[in-house]
């Protein structure tokens, strides 16, 4: 059956008659693991990671694009996953926050930077911040501290982290040998 | 007496870091259970009336759909109003989910659909259908003025305004120079990223276990446990990580009694999460009008203050929070009158918001002070010192320590403020205009009484509990310094627990009373642990320490030693070996000392300085930089207390500049109710912000010198920057959110 997923997003969309819903089979790679999986049309990929696979690292803020706390890695490009569906993702893989420390435990060094300049209080955002930062430095566009401020700017922090984000970010991108400033 | 201190004071990285960096942090919403079912609130759609009809047939036939509570339905919970009321609930009525057909406000919960996905709920509440017979509704605070009314009874907690003294009129009419104006800062939404979430975890038999986004665990359950008369060994609340919070899980919200309510109905866990939009249907920090009239002689001593704030409450419950107390304290003057009052809006009750009250009353008085200071052209800093208080003259206390001359010359300093030039409009660089501008802030320092418990083992490790929260203040970090200072041991061996209802009595975290509360109880429970170690070492055969008293050993690498020799010492193993004991667990309560509270005010304080950047032709303003020295105690951990600060001074950045909750009066409801639309800072908003610590001796506010952090960084910053704009623009804002239109005008 084909699936329009701007059809099948929003809360009131579900087809009339409301009939169970259709299950699609999709297969993703979850931090380094190949899964298939049923998924309705309208799951979105932050609800099956946090509802089904009990992935709860990556955070719903406003479930609006609107936040950032919901940022994942898709084919190592920064997403919003509240605003992708997840039957759109078929093969895809998926690097969540979950993923990025090492087998034996060690921090990514983007964790260990955040740890490190207090970047966080509450942590909520964090998830998002972190999987933000990791594809900042990926994409390359940031060189100053002015850029990943702006670059930064679609992961909220309530607890208004930022400047000490900043500051781990640009630790980050010197270990990468990434210049900053 | 104390052991050497080794992490008291030393900047250390959170203990629950790593779990927040890996995901591995449990917030409320993301508890589960195998039988867990999914609610979905469905906001009513009017700010007042009756519900006539509440059709949920379709909802109830929607695919996994288990049951739609309404109040045609609901099951019978408490009758008496007061066993709604919680910790920190203002007099009046609380507000009862589902109660009745009556509409108190737009947004108010009006059905839940449980079912057995998040999605199904979601989909079928779209499809329960109310009809309503709309009531007139006011939510307009400038229409309501005229029935504004001292509150009858006093929120506990909440100083009213103190006597006035002096005659401040008739010293107002004489003083030669006068500022007179009105004062607004917009309402606000809290808005921690982590919406507010219950999952309530059910148990045959029905135990409940509930993760509950809130500051206090035991608020909760003795929530829970009225409200539904349930025992209280049969509810236990565990909320390990809050996701923010500032105030907003302070009293337990809607989808906590929803939650609860079906899980018990259902006989399965259930899971209430609200969305974005319905965060903002509960608590904000409260739409408040004030004037404010400053008179002084010709060299700026203040020799009349009045200030009078209106501010907004529901229909059912009057709010209060401390807005003007702080003009009679903030600076000495002997002519003072001081008025609070409420009127009643169409809306939810208003909530305790970071500094409830503060930072509306400081911008008032601090734009005043800024106002006063360019009418008689001295420098904004030296007219705070003219008039700088020596005691709190509100209560006629001593301070219990303030260093805010010290904070005020350390952050002129670091500021470069003695370069500042008088006149407005006189800094720029090219189209940008600069502007320079500070103002003072304080904060009450408080302590309420707390139990804790500690825990030592024969192996050398030590556990710390206390029913207090972190909601991203470092609580767990902070008591885990304390601990180990207080044993001798490494910040690795300790562990602290805390969210959780079952551990000893803690207040809510909140009014930046926990380091001071939960910390000294923590380092009290703790010291028993010494002494019964203590104890047991000295009863040995032959024991090195036989007549050794506290004040001769230390604490140190899992020993007791002589402090004259440390060479002779007993192990912590030995010595409870030798008590006969694997573990020693002590119990302690700490309170305030009612002697020194008689005698002194305990306040902390701020000297915020700020730099603005404005875009002459746009209005845009940029923060470009902020120094906020801090008068606060002393610091057990200066990491996460810049945080702490930073996080406060990026509050007030968004109150300067952005935030705003629009009431649309017409529809009687907040209509930027996203955070698209309701503008929080973003990283590109936030450049410079330093933050300094002043040393401060203090040793009455309560037995370990500190004096909380939440909640001063936000409470002169918005001042601050107004004043910077004045400085900047010449244009004087006295209506925040500063947005450009205020400034093209
Ligand atoms: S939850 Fe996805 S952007 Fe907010
Ligand atoms: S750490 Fe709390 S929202 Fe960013």
């Amino acid at each position: 059956m084909p699936v329009d997923p701007a059809a099948t997003g929003a809360a009131a969309a579900s087809p009339a008659g409301r009939a169970p819903a259709m299950q699609h089979r999709i297969t993703l790679t979850i931090n380094g693991t190949r899964r298939q999986m049923e998924v309705a049309p309208w799951t979105t990929l932050l609800d099956l990671l946090r509802e089904e696979m009990e992935l709860t690292g990556t955070k719903k803020g406003c479930d609006h694009g609107q936040c950032g706390a919901c940022t994942v890695l898709l084919n190592g490009q920064r997403i919003n996953s509240c605003l992708a569906l997840a039957v759109t993702k078929d093969g895809a893989e998926v690097l969540t926050v979950e993923g990025l420390a090492a087998a034996d435990g060690t921090l990514h060094p983007m964790q260990a930077a955040f740890v490190e300049h207090d970047a966080f209080q509450c942590g909520y955002c964090t998830p998002g911040q972190i999987c933000s930062a990791v594809g900042l430095l990926k994409e390359g566009h940031a060189r100053s501290a002015e850029e990943i401020r702006e670059l930064m700017s679609g992961n909220l922090c309530r607890c208004g982290a930022y400047p000490n984000i900043v500051a781990a970010i640009e630790q980050a991108m010197q270990q990468a040998g990434v210049a900053a400033r | 007496m104390p052991n050497s201190e080794t992490h008291f004071g030393a900047p250390r990285s959170r203990v629950d870091g790593r779990l927040k960096v890996t995901g591995a942090a449990k917030y409320a919403g993301e508890f589960t259970a195998p039988d867990l079912a999914h609610g979905y609130v469905v906001s009513s759609a009017i700010a007042k009336g009756r519900i006539t009809a509440i059709d949920t047939a379709a909802a109830e036939a929607a695919p996994g759909v288990l049951r739609v509570f309404t109040h045609e339905n609901r099951p019978t919970t408490a009758w008496l109003n007061s066993s709604y009321r919680d910790e920190v609930a203002p007099p009046g009525k609380p507000f009862r989910p589902l109660y009745d057909a009556e509409v108190v406000y737009s947004g108010q919960p009006v059905a839940l659909v449980v079912a057995e996905s998040f999605e199904a709920a979601r989909d079928a509440a779209a499809l329960v259908r109310v009809t309503y017979e709309h009531a007139p509704h006011e939510t307009n605070l400038r229409n309501v003025l005229a029935e504004a009314y001292v509150p009858p009874k006093e929120r506990p907690g909440i100083d009213p305004p103190p006597n006035p003294r002096g005659d401040a009129a008739a010293a107002y009419a004489a003083a030669p120079i006068k500022v007179e104006n009105g004062y607004h800062v917009a309402p606000e939404h809290h808005n921690p990223m982590e919406p507010h979430a219950t999952t309530v975890v059910w148990e045959a038999g029905g135990k409940l276990t509930i993760h509950d986004k809130i500051q206090g665990a035991q608020n909760t359950q003795s929530y829970v446990t009225s409200v539904f008369s349930l025992p209280k060994k049969d509810v236990r609340v565990i909320a390990p990580f809050v996701g923010g919070a500032f105030g907003s899980g302070l009293r337990p919200q809607y989808q906590l009694f929803l939650a609860v309510m079906a899980s018990l109905e259902l006989k399965r866990s259930v899971r209430v999460v609200l969305t974005r939009d319905q965060m903002f249907t509960f608590g904000y920090r409260p739409d408040t009008i004030q004037t404010l009239a400053l008179g002084a002689d010709r060299e700026g001593r203040l020799q009349a203050v009045m200030h009078e704030a209106i501010a907004g409450t529901s229909p059912f419950e009057d709010f209060q929070e401390v807005v003007v107390n702080w003009s009679g304290l903030a600076y000495h003057c002997d002519n003072v009158d001081l008025k609070y009052k409420l009127a009643k809006i169409d809306t939810y009750t208003p909530l305790d918001m970071r500094a409830p009250g503060a930072p509306l009353g400081m911008f008032a008085l601090e734009s005043g002070m800024d106002e006063l200071a360019h009418a008689l052209k001295i420098d904004p800093l030296e007219l705070r010192l003219r008039n700088y208080a020596e005691m709190d003259q509100n209560t006629g206390r001593q301070f219990s320590s303030k260093e805010l001359r010290a904070a005020y010359r350390l952050g002129a300093e670091r500021f470069g403020w003695a370069r500042r030039s008088h006149e407005p409009r006189s800094m720029r660089e090219g189209r940008e205009l600069i502007g320079w501008g500070m103002a003072t802030g304080v904060w009450e320092a408080g302590m309420q009484q707390a139990s804790a418990r500690a825990t030592l083992t024969a192996g050398g490790k030590l556990e710390v509990a206390i029913a207090t929260a972190d909601i991203g203040t470092g609580t767990y970090t902070i008591l885990t310094q304390i601990a180990a200072d207080a044993l001798g041991l490494r910040m690795e061996d300790v562990t602290a627990r805390i969210g959780d209802s079952a551990l000893p009595t803690s207040p809510i975290e909140g009014g930046s009373w926990t380091a001071a509360s939960a910390g000294s109880a923590v380092q009290a429970a703790c010291y028993a642990v010494r002494e019964t170690l203590l104890n047991y070492a000295r009863r040995m055969e032959n024991s090195p320490l036989a007549n050794a008293g506290l004040d001769h050993v230390v604490f140190t690498a899992g020993h007791i030693a002589l402090r004259s020799d440390p060479s002779r010492s007993v192990s912590f193993a030995d010595a409870m070996r030798a008590g006969g004991v694997d573990r020693i667990e002590q119990e302690e309560t700490t309170a305030p000392d009612k002697g020194n509270m008689a005698k002194f005010s305990p306040y902390t304080h701020a000297a915020v300085f700020a730099e603005v950047r404005v875009d002459e032709e746009l209005g845009a303003v940029r923060v470009t930089r902020v120094v906020d020295a801090i008068a606060a105690g002393r610091i057990i951990n200066p990491k996460t207390a810049r945080s702490q600060i930073i996080g406060g001074v990026v509050f007030g950045i968004g109150m300067a500049l952005t935030e705003e909750s629009m009431l649309d009066h017409r529809l009687g409801r907040f209509m930027n109710h996203n955070i698209a639309e309701y503008h929080l800072p973003v990283n590109a908003d936030i450049r410079e912000i330093d933050v300094l610590f002043v040393d401060e001796e203090e040793s009455k506010a309560n037995p370990i010198g500190v004096k909380g952090l939440g909640e001063i960084g936000i409470v002169g910053t918005a001042a601050a920057i107004a004043n910077a704009v004045f400085h900047a623009t010449g244009k004087r804002i006295r209506e925040l959110p500063i947005t450009l239109d205020k400034l093209l005008d």
